[in-house]
């Protein structure tokens, strides 16, 4: 340690703790490391292994993944049947296939459809929230609106399986009621929280002079959101969307639950399909370590880790462009 | 729900086992501690078992898991339990597998016999069924995917389409059925594989077009299970716990329970115990077919 730092961390805002504790003689200057240093190096170094952590975890999860789903990749895995076809069949007695088509394709329908019903509302509430509404009202949305990010992911397959699943039957006749649509609405309202949380602090991020400057020239409130403040805050909101996408796809119990797990290429929101997310839940507990199926479904993983990546990626560049672009 | 709650009191017994039952035994607060783990289709009886084993012997706590019979095997394997519950026989890796980590061969004791039901939502029409038929619902290449083929209309399924409902592809329940009925032939893709045979029930009592498969204990009132046949033309026979014992039902099977080597000590006492009348009646008292017979709670009324 060069001993200017220890000059500067008692002087570092420390004094006025280290003259109460020590008299007023300047003590602390005249001992160098008191107590007042080690804890600022305690806490920095504590601070600094918090912050560290981050990385080394997700570094140490993706080289997990990699090594047991490398193998796979390398020596089993045919890309043509992996991508291109349905017949996802591990542990088939007379020859396993691992055909992922279905389960990807489930994975983007169930997302896409969630985003549909979610997108519309999600954006409405932040507008509400964030340029309508005043003062109780607004808190109360708030309030309500993270109380509905609290709600487990089990309860809401839960309510899929149970609830939803008659509900779809007597609405819509169709013969089952676990399917897309009931995953899709699900996973919609559980990615709403967020995407309406973002939406609005994107939406909050837009200076009032903007606002003001609108009104000014005789725009309605209508005319302000619509013509300023929305292409102001789009690549915030665009953010929002894109988080909101990560999150339904990465979700696992509650499209497990609520998708109806049937490997089946959709051509209707009424046909059950199966994510990968829930293939993986579904099989991986009971598949002997090392064999290949269970080196499979760490391709699977593989390939999820890869698209949820990108899509936070994406969306963290989206929303630091607004930050850095204005 | 209740299956939880009594693992949880029984971990919670584990954690402050001098707080628990009798402390003042004969052998003051030492416990052995039994480890169970495996076959979802015996977890229930297993929990069974191990609470009325409690009484019998309270110096010996046996804790039980479920998991499906692939985990409790890993489990056996990995040398983490002393018995690992299974609705199948070791295939031969596994046995391999125990030999080369043990160091001992898997001792199989059969404890007892499950049934596989084929069932319905209770308002279809449907008595009867053929193992040629199930294998042509469920089989990969099979025909039969609307009820009309089967010559009946079922109420509340305008689309008329089979919905069939199955299990995860690594349960026992999932393999048993692919041995017994479709004999080893893949499953037709676009079934619905629930996790745990609950769920399979709970799903074909609310869903009219559906039609699903699982051990016969776990049946309740809101589905239909019709007789099966071994072929066209064989007696149909209904899936009770009589005819799992004679050997009649077309779809049933033994439970094991493995050990690493020869039990011996408490795990071996437990073992004999579970096929005691006591342990067997309380088998047969969770809705299981038993290994014989003669048992005191198998009045001349119910053979």
């Amino acid at each position: 340690m060069p001993p200017e730092m220890d000059g500067n961390s008692s002087t570092y805002g420390l004094e006025g703790k280290g003259a109460a504790l020590r008299g007023p003689e300047g003590a602390s200057r005249r001992y160098g490391r008191d107590w007042a240093w080690w804890q600022d190096k305690l806490v920095a170094s504590v601070v600094f292994v918090g912050g560290v952590s981050a990385i080394v975890f997700v570094l140490g999860i993706f080289a997990f993944v990699t090594r047991e789903g490398l193998g796979f990749i390398l020596h089993t895995m045919d890309v043509r049947e992996f991508f291109g076809s349905i017949a996802w069949r591990p542990t088939s007695l007379i020859r396993p296939t691992y055909g992922a088509l279905a389960l990807i394709v489930g994975t983007a329908f169930v997302t896409g459809l969630a985003m549909v019903f979610s997108v519309p509302f999600s954006l409405g509430a932040a507008i509400f929230i964030g340029e309508f509404a005043k003062g109780r009202v607004r808190e109360t949305l708030k309030i309500l609106v993270e109380l509905l990010a609290a709600v487990p992911s089990v309860v809401w397959g839960f309510i899929g399986m149970t609830v939803m699943n008659e509900f779809l039957i007597r609405t819509f006749g169709v013969p089952v009621g676990l399917n897309a649509m009931n995953a899709g609405l699900i996973l919609g309202l559980m990615a709403a929280p967020i995407m309406t949380t973002i939406a609005e602090d994107a939406l909050k991020a837009v200076p009032d002079g903007y606002r003001e400057a609108a009104e000014a020239m005789g725009a309605t409130r209508w005319q302000v959101v619509w013509r300023v403040v929305l292409p102001a805050a789009k690549n915030g909101l665009l953010g929002a969307v894109l988080l909101g996408v990560g999150r339904a796809f990465g979700e696992t119990m509650a499209v497990l639950m609520a998708s109806g797990h049937s490997i089946h290429l959709p051509t209707s929101p009424f046909d059950s399909v199966r994510a990968l997310t829930a293939t993986i839940a579904a099989e991986l507990g009971e598949t002997a370590v090392g064999s290949d199926h269970y080196r499979a479904l760490f391709t699977l993983g593989i390939l999820l880790f890869v698209v949820t990546f990108f899509i936070n990626l994406a969306a963290d560049l989206v929303v630091r462009g607004v930050r850095g672009g204005r | 729900m209740g299956r939880s709650n009594r693992r949880g009191a029984l971990t919670f017994c584990l954690l402050f086992s001098l707080s628990c039952g009798a402390g003042d035994g004969p052998r003051g607060g030492h416990r052995t501690v039994i480890q169970n783990k495996g076959s979802d289709t015996l977890v229930n009886v297993a929990q069974a078992w191990a609470e009325a084993y409690g009484k019998v012997n309270p110096s010996v706590v046996v804790s039980v898991a479920g998991g499906g019979s692939g985990t409790g095997i890993s489990a056996l394997i990995n040398g983490t339990v002393d018995i690992a519950n299974s609705s199948r026989p070791l295939s031969d890796s596994e046995a391999e597998a125990v030999i080369q980590a043990r160091g001992v061969p898997a001792q199989a004791f059969v404890v007892g016999y499950d049934a596989l039901a084929v069932f319905v939502h209770r308002d279809n029409p449907l008595e009867a069924l053929t193992i040629p038929q199930i294998a042509e619902i469920y089989g990969e290449g099979g025909s039969l995917d609307r009820w009309e083929q089967l010559g009946i209309r079922v109420p509340g399924c305008p689309s008329g389409k089979i919905v069939r409902v199955s299990r995860q592809n690594n349960s026992g329940t999932y393999t048993y059925f692919a041995e017994a009925v479709l004999h080893k032939n893949d499953y037709k893709l676009g079934s619905l594989d629930l996790h745990g045979s609950k769920d399979v029930v709970d799903l074909v009592s609310k869903t009219p077009c559906a039609i699903g498969y699982s051990g016969l204990a776990y049946a309740s009132t809101g589905i239909k299970m019709p007789c099966v046949a071994r072929e066209e033309g064989a007696p149909c026979i209904q899936p009770t716990m009589e005819s799992a014992v004679d050997g009649s039902y077309p779809i049933a099977r033994p439970l094991f329970m493995f050990t690493a080597g020869e039990p011996e000590g408490a795990v071996k006492a437990y073992l004999d115990w579970i096929l005691s009348d006591e342990g067997q009646c309380i088998l047969v008292g969770k809705g299981y077919a038993p290994v014989r017979a003669d048992l005191p709670c198998l009045g001349p009324e119910k053979q």
